[in-house]
């Protein structure tokens, strides 16, 4: 689950890590009291959507010569102004795909003067099976491209969680960083806080591009992408609270009331699969006949006949849909249970496109035989292979 | 020969009492006898678990005491998530050589914590999030249906259940039949990696090939594919298909596994193939020509 920059900073906030004062604010009106609330003089001005690359982000509604989603302001006139232009306009960045995404919220904070910046990033190093530290002193840049062009000056430096952060692992951070002084002093306490929220909080992803030396000296968390593992949601209630479903794809939010894996994509081809790996596969091979697929659909082991009819009415009310392959190898799920759940699901909502199943394993006959008695305009396939040939076939 | 488990292998469960873990338990029982001896739970201990056949196993307060009275040497776990973690430190702390843990969706924190524990024992985890580990005829812990099984001589390892299904299916419809599958499981964090079993394989003289299916996210099959370059140095090398999926997966999006996420430029499907092939391993393009590619690498 992803929240906001405003959410991320509250959190490492109550933590005790240095962030910037700041408000969020939902319409213009708000903007000129969020900014008096400040200390000034220099505002910044930042669109709070699940998305980065916003400061190179432009806004579709502006045209080209526009400023981008994150605005430095010298005056509380001028930070108004921004928010006036950027709320309710669209931004289109590299990770919003060229649709964008609408700018309902912004977050006005307090400006910084900036010496150093930095890069501070926290996840989950599978290689160790530890909490991990991945630093740099490239800040401020897209970490992917530095890893690329220069993967020397990327230094990871994991966690022993039965020892948490040592004062070896505090050294180690701040000699990457190059951190020295204040700055270096700032960083041991910061670097242990940092670990102890994304631990206790069961982050997936903490993200801290730049962290800050100021002119001052100190650090701070200038900007913070987190993301949180969605199989620790459960016993995090203050976390949930902070999901912002505009923030979503619909089907993706009924998806997971059904708690079904569903990932919208933007092909034609429905996939209702079970397993996660098979619902990949399935993907795959339809695009390896020529089509596209328009979502990945994994209905789990265990679901009944009333989560695969769910999945189903998920897949046929996506408009691009035009066509929708059902592979099911059945294990723990039993063909049986998947034949009944699309049959009740056509019967409700009516099948406008043409549908291929495939279905093996546990009780295939009785499945196969389901779907045979039906009447419905089924097209029942061999094998995977078979079962993706007639789906392309049929949609092309 | 097979690898980790066979028909002497005994077998507690822990979570026999939930309806997955009974389900799997009478299947396994039903599968050429599967040993399966006890089951584990904190307050039914001394009671009896029945079966909807009628099968019944002796239920034990602790893994300690089911394996002190029963000798078992492998536990299985179909524990919930949130108390999963806890149940497979028991079993490492009962000094049970092999755990598989069957759970999806067990907090990657927790697994942390876990993988600690775990590589300051002797115990080996299969899983979590795993489909389990058939011995054909012999053993069968875990949720693969028996029925697509032959005794054969592929060694099949897979990240994803169902695709094992289609690599079992597969194998066993060209008549080669499988030594042992396994499911290595879909978190990032687990217990055995493709390396664990690699080794075991080519160790194995009755797995005469083997099959490996990885999906998007990590590296643990760049690091596998390194691992059969150096091996085969060392002239140990087995002829070998393989599958990547995801190859159609957006970056950043975790599919279906939580371990299956293309993230920060790295874990993509083509780096994935690429390695693999550079070790000598033919990878389908398609899922369903596993079997069929197996057989083209066997005939040369």
């Amino acid at each position: 689950m992803n929240i906001h920059e405003y959410q991320a900073k509250q959190v490492l906030k109550a933590y005790g890590a240095p962030v910037a004062e700041g408000v969020a604010i939902t319409s213009a009106d708000q903007a000129e009291a969020a900014a008096k609330q400040l200390p000034g003089p220099l505002y910044v001005v930042k669109s709070q959507i699940h998305a980065g690359g916003r400061g190179k982000g432009k806004f579709k509604e502006l045209g080209a010569e526009a400023k981008g989603g994150v605005r430095l302001a010298f005056s509380i006139e001028e930070a108004v102004a921004h928010a006036k232009e950027m709320l309710g306009n669209t931004l289109v960045t590299a990770q919003t795909g060229e649709a964008g995404k609408q700018v309902n919220r912004l977050y006005i904070e307090d400006g910084a003067d900036i010496a150093r910046e930095l890069y501070c990033s926290l996840l989950v190093d599978r290689s160790v099976g530890q909490t991990a530290f991945v630093v740099s002193t490239e800040g401020g840049m897209d970490i992917e491209e530095v890893a690329h062009a220069t993967p020397e000056k990327i230094h990871t430096i994991a966690i022993n969680p039965e020892t948490g952060v040592t004062a070896e692992n505090i050294a180690a951070i701040n000699a990457a960083l190059e951190l020295t002084g204040q700055a270096a002093e700032d960083g041991t306490s910061l670097f242990p806080i940092l670990y102890k929220a994304f631990v206790e909080k069961d982050m997936d992803m903490l993200e801290i591009n730049p962290l800050i030396v100021m002119e001052n000296g100190h650090l701070r968390v200038l900007d913070a992408k987190v993301s949180f593992d969605g199989n620790a949601l459960y016993r995090h209630e203050d976390i949930r609270a902070l999901r912002d479903e505009t923030e979503e794809d619909a089907k993706e939010i009924e998806a997971s009331k059904w708690d079904l894996a569903y990932v919208a994509l933007d092909g034609n081809i429905g996939c209702m699969v079970n397993g996660a790996g098979l619902a990949m596969a399935t993907m795959d091979i339809i695009k390896l006949y020529g089509k596209e697929p328009a979502n990945f659909c994994d209905v789990g082991g265990g679901a009944g006949k009333e989560k695969v009819a769910a999945a189903f009415k998920i897949i046929t009310a996506d408009p691009k849909v035009e066509g929708i392959l059902v592979n099911i190898f059945g294990g723990i799920m039993k063909c049986d249970v998947i034949a009944e759940g699309v049959v009740a699901a056509v019967q409700e909502v009516g099948l406008k496109v043409p549908l291929v199943v495939r279905l093996e394993g546990t009780n295939v006959e009785l499945g196969k035989k389901i779907l045979n008695e039906s009447g419905l305009a089924i097209t029942a396939a061999d094998d995977l292979d078979d079962a993706a040939q007639k789906i392309v076939a049929a949609v092309a | 020969m097979s690898i980790l488990v066979n028909k002497d292998t005994k077998i507690i469960v822990q979570g026999l009492t939930g309806k997955t873990g009974g389900f799997h338990t009478e299947q396994a029982l039903a599968y050429h006898g599967t040993q399966m001896v006890a089951g584990v739970h904190p307050t039914k201990g001394g009671t009896n678990w029945t079966g909807s056949h009628g099968e019944t196993l002796p239920i034990f307060a602790s893994v300690a005491e089911a394996k002190d009275v029963t000798g078992a040497d492998a536990s299985v776990i179909y524990v919930p998530p949130a108390g999963a973690a806890d149940a497979i430190i028991e079993a490492i702390e009962a000094e049970i050589p092999f755990i598989t843990c069957i759970t999806e969706g067990i907090p990657v924190q927790d697994m942390v914590r876990v993988k600690a524990r775990l590589d300051r024992s002797n115990s080996r985890l299969l899983g979590p999030n795993c489909p389990g580990i058939m011995t054909p005829d012999e053993c069968k812990i875990g949720i693969m249906p028996g029925s697509i099984f032959k005794k054969g001589n592929v060694g099949i390892v897979s990240r994803s259940g169902t695709l094992t299904y289609e690599a079992v299916f597969q194998t066993t419809n060209e008549g080669l039949g499988q030594t042992t599958a396994v499911g290595i499981g879909g978190d990032p964090v687990k217990g055995t990696e493709f390396i664990d079993v690699l080794e075991m394989f080519l160790a194995d003289p009755e797995t005469t090939s083997i099959i490996m299916i990885g999906e998007i996210g990590g590296a643990a099959e760049e690091d596998a594919a390194q691992f059969l370059i150096d091996e085969a140095k060392k002239g140990r090398k087995k002829p070998m298909a393989g599958f990547i999926a995801g190859r159609t997966a957006p970056k950043g999006r975790t599919m279906g596994h939580a371990g299956a996420v293309v993230s920060g430029g790295k874990g993509d499907a083509e780096s994935k193939i690429a390695a693999m092939e550079a070790a000598g391993i033919r990878v389908s393009p398609s899922p369903a020509r596993l079997g069929k590619t197996l057989m083209e690498v066997l005939k040369g």
